[in-house]
């Protein structure tokens, strides 16, 4: 299972080695990692995502947040949130029937096409991760040439009323 | 108009401005450093031009990691934070061992290392190295400082850190040119960290639950980690084990914490801890963890470990609770508040049937070896050891047959008396550690108790203890063997001694030296050529003398003792297996 971990650190040099080391020292894994700076100049936020069970993400949670430079670590999976993440590929058009197929496709999952040569197009899409793996699923039978990906970022929701009562009940 | 720095405005008000050196020695005055050890280099020499009026003493070891291990030793010794100061380069990289070593125990250290001016990192300038990023998964925090500045903060966070939470070593890594940079800063009154906080208030509904498991248990056990002596819970560690008649086995890390003399003490647990402990781990129907984190050493196959108990966990460090071993309840917190809170609540009980079968275990099965004849059996020595010091030495070890042997021949009766390396096992520890703990109490037999393989890997701080004239007795168990591999040879890989054999006869083939020699290295020339008084004993009769005279003479003396080649640890349960398959050959 993918676990989304939101990570607030402190804005310093070497807290990005810090994490990966940390993570990658005890033997886990990183999908991917996305570091971007957060309405406070001092705090950065990190996404990781990270595979494995309870057990696994229980101990990368309580790792990292033994860290001295770490502000808060919250599991974003376990809770109401919307994640994102944007991707570009490059597929390749051996002929005009495939642009078409390929540009059909990209429009049932609302990407743009930002660019076309002679014998590729570049699509942006973006999505959740099960958008994201379902666009590249579909991709399959044509040649991608390239890919980039930003990983993964999250960000949390507003907890709603009948949500919190649903939580309450389960408790 | 261009910001003021620190500088500046210090000089419109005409404040005296200190160094980036001076608040090195000034910010360890502060946080009340009695000894510094370490060792001098180019990209230190400011530091050292200030500690020459430094109000606290400096030792100078003959090699960073000794000067590590010092520091190490004087903190488990002492209960304070130890501190040590290496220059660049290979001084910080040979620091390495001794900070992995105190980080895997939990010890309380402050290294300073000296770095290239910050306009070289990463040119390759001479005696460069990544030393944060080398440090990094060996110690608990490190900072690299960028501005005088930020310096008194920087070393006022780092023994903080260092003391609090789950304690361990911190390293400071200071360019050169920092060090004669000029600041007005002044160390903070107290630290605040937004990030990180030590203090875990006890929960009371946990509390609550952790009273009611203890009062609902027939068959209670506490098993007892270095937290407890991290924390100072020796005290309310005994009252609850007497409150309800808890019977209590410790790990390697926290010997003495429950004196061994106590009816109720089952002594140490795991691979080569007493059957009693690891058949009442076996048995209890509740297990309470007080600052230990289930070790491999300590649990053998976790599939079989405990199988019939519910398990407490009380921890600081909230990353080993669960991490190896289910806990059936996590107590996040220390353990001397943890333990205060929860005694109100526990009810007294004898538990006489439990007791009554652990004491049976007790008497069948106490720590024993074969008969002695005229060669020295290594566990007659540490015997000896508590004889004549009549249990009250402080006993260093490094790793090996000879570190099981001081724990099941010697009873520790006080925290602190016990000093080894537990979790990293590190050869060439117990020789600058007994130095480090000698210059922390003053006024206790120190013994180091070491091999003949361990012992040298340190040798040369020996030095130390003698120009110190610190009375410090080391006693070398020389068995001609890297015993321990030498045993895991024997019993799993059919006796083929590979790599083990240091000065006999019967190497492998491709092991062969021309001429074997006897007693190479000649110890006691060397412990002689450093100043120390030496003698090689061979027979029991002389042990209890020997000790006797060196303990008397309070100088530092090296008693080499040549035992019995093959002697072997038990019990054992071998790596990864269950109580059950313990082997247990003491005839």
């Amino acid at each position: 299972m993918k676990n989304i971990i939101n990570c607030l650190v402190e804005n310093q040099p070497g807290v990005l080695a810090r994490i990966v080391g940390l993570i990658s020292g005890r033997g886990y894994n990183i999908d991917t990692l996305n570091v971007g700076p957060t309405a406070d100049p001092t705090v950065s936020k990190m996404t990781i995502v990270v595979p494995g069970d309870a057990h696994v993400i229980a101990q990368v949670t309580h790792q990292l947040s033994k860290q001295v430079d770490v502000i808060e670590v919250v599991n974003m999976t376990n809770r109401r949130h919307l994640d994102r993440e944007l991707i570009l590929v490059r597929v390749a058009t051996q002929d005009h029937h495939s642009r078409a197929e390929i540009v059909d496709l990209a429009a049932l999952f609302m990407a743009r096409v930002v660019a076309v040569q002679e014998e590729s197009v570049t699509i942006q899409m973006v999505g959740n991760q099960e958008t994201v793996a379902d666009f590249l699923r579909l991709l399959k039978p044509y040649e991608v040439i390239d890919i980039s990906r930003t990983g993964v970022i999250a960000v949390g929701r507003e907890v709603l009323e009948h949500d919190a009562r649903h939580a309450a009940n389960h408790a | 108009m261009k910001d003021k720095t620190a500088a500046d405005t210090a000089s419109d008000a005409a404040q005296p401005l200190k160094t980036g050196a001076q608040c090195v020695i000034d910010g360890l005055v502060k946080a009340g450093c009695e000894v510094l050890f370490g060792y001098p280099g180019g990209a230190v020499l400011d530091i050292f031009n200030c500690l020459y009026d430094a109000p606290f003493n400096f030792v100078l070891t003959r090699h960073e990691q000794g000067a590590v291990h010092m520091a190490d030793g004087y903190a488990r010794a002492t209960g304070k934070p130890g501190c040590c100061l290496v220059t660049s380069g290979p001084g910080a990289t040979n620091t390495v061992t001794g900070l992995a070593t105190a980080y895997m125990d939990g010890i309380p250290l402050v290294c300073i290392t000296g770095q290239v001016a910050l306009n070289m990192i990463g040119n390759d300038a001479f005696q460069e190295a990544d030393v944060i990023g080398i440090t990094r998964p060996v110690t608990k925090h490190n900072f690299l400082v960028r501005s005088a500045d930020e310096l008194p903060d920087i070393i006022a966070k780092a023994f903080y850190i260092a003391t609090t939470g789950k304690p361990g070593p911190v390293v400071i890594d200071i360019p050169k040119n920092i060090q004669k940079q000029k600041t007005a800063a002044l160390p903070p009154e107290t630290v605040t960290m937004r990030a990180y906080h030590p203090d875990m208030p006890v929960n009371p509904a946990e509390i609550a639950q952790f009273a009611d498991l203890i009062n609902r248990a027939a068959r209670p056990l506490l098993y007892v980690g270095g937290g407890a002596i991290n924390g100072d819970a020796s005290e309310v560690l005994s009252a609850l084990a007497h409150k309800a008649n808890i019977p209590v086995c410790t790990t390697l890390m926290a010997l003495g914490v429950f004196s061994e003399d106590d009816p109720l003490s089952l002594r140490m647990l795991g691979m080569h801890g007493s059957v009693a402990a690891n058949y009442a781990v076996d048995h209890c129907d509740l297990l309470i963890s007080a600052g230990a984190r289930f070790d491999d050493r300590v649990t053998g196959k976790i599939s079989a470990f405990a199988t019939k108990a519910t398990i407490v966990h009380i921890d600081i460090d909230r990353s080993s609770i669960g991490k190896s071993v289910r806990a059936d309840l996590g107590v996040h917190g220390y353990v001397k508040p943890v333990l205060e809170a929860v005694l109100p609540f526990v009810q007294p009980a004898q538990h006489e049937e439990w007791l009554e079968q652990v004491n049976r275990w007790k008497d069948r099965f106490p720590f024993a070896y074969p008969e002695q004849g005229d060669v020295i059996m290594p566990q007659y020595v540490i015997e000896q050891i508590y004889e004549v010091s009549k249990g009250k030495a402080v006993v260093t070890t490094d790793v090996g047959q000879h570190q099981m042997w001081a724990t099941q021949f010697f009873r520790y009766t006080v925290p602190r008396n016990f000093i080894s390396s537990g979790g990293l096992g590190t050869m060439g520890f117990g020789l600058p550690a007994s130095i480090g703990a000698q210059l922390g109490r003053r006024d206790d037999l120190v013994v180091c108790v070491t091999g003949d393989g361990g012992v040298q890997m340190n040798f040369q701080e020996l030095v130390v203890a003698v120009e110190h004239q610190l009375p410090i007795v080391v006693v070398i168990i020389n068995n001609g063997f890297l015993g321990m591999v030498r045993q895991w040879q024997e019993l799993f890989y059919g006796r083929r001694y590979s790599g083990v054999m240091l000065s006999q006869h019967g190497r492998a083939p491709n092991e062969q030296i021309p001429e074997a020699q006897k007693y190479l290295p000649d110890f006691v020339m060397m412990a002689e050529a450093h100043g120390a008084c030496a003698r090689r004993i061979f027979k029991p009769e002389e042990v209890a003398p020997a000790l006797a005279e060196a303990f008397a003479s309070r100088k530092t003396w090296v008693i080499e003792c040549i035992v019995s080649p093959e002697a072997n640890v038990f019990p054992m349960i071998p790596p990864g297996s269950h109580v059950a398959e313990m082997i247990n050959r003491t005839v």
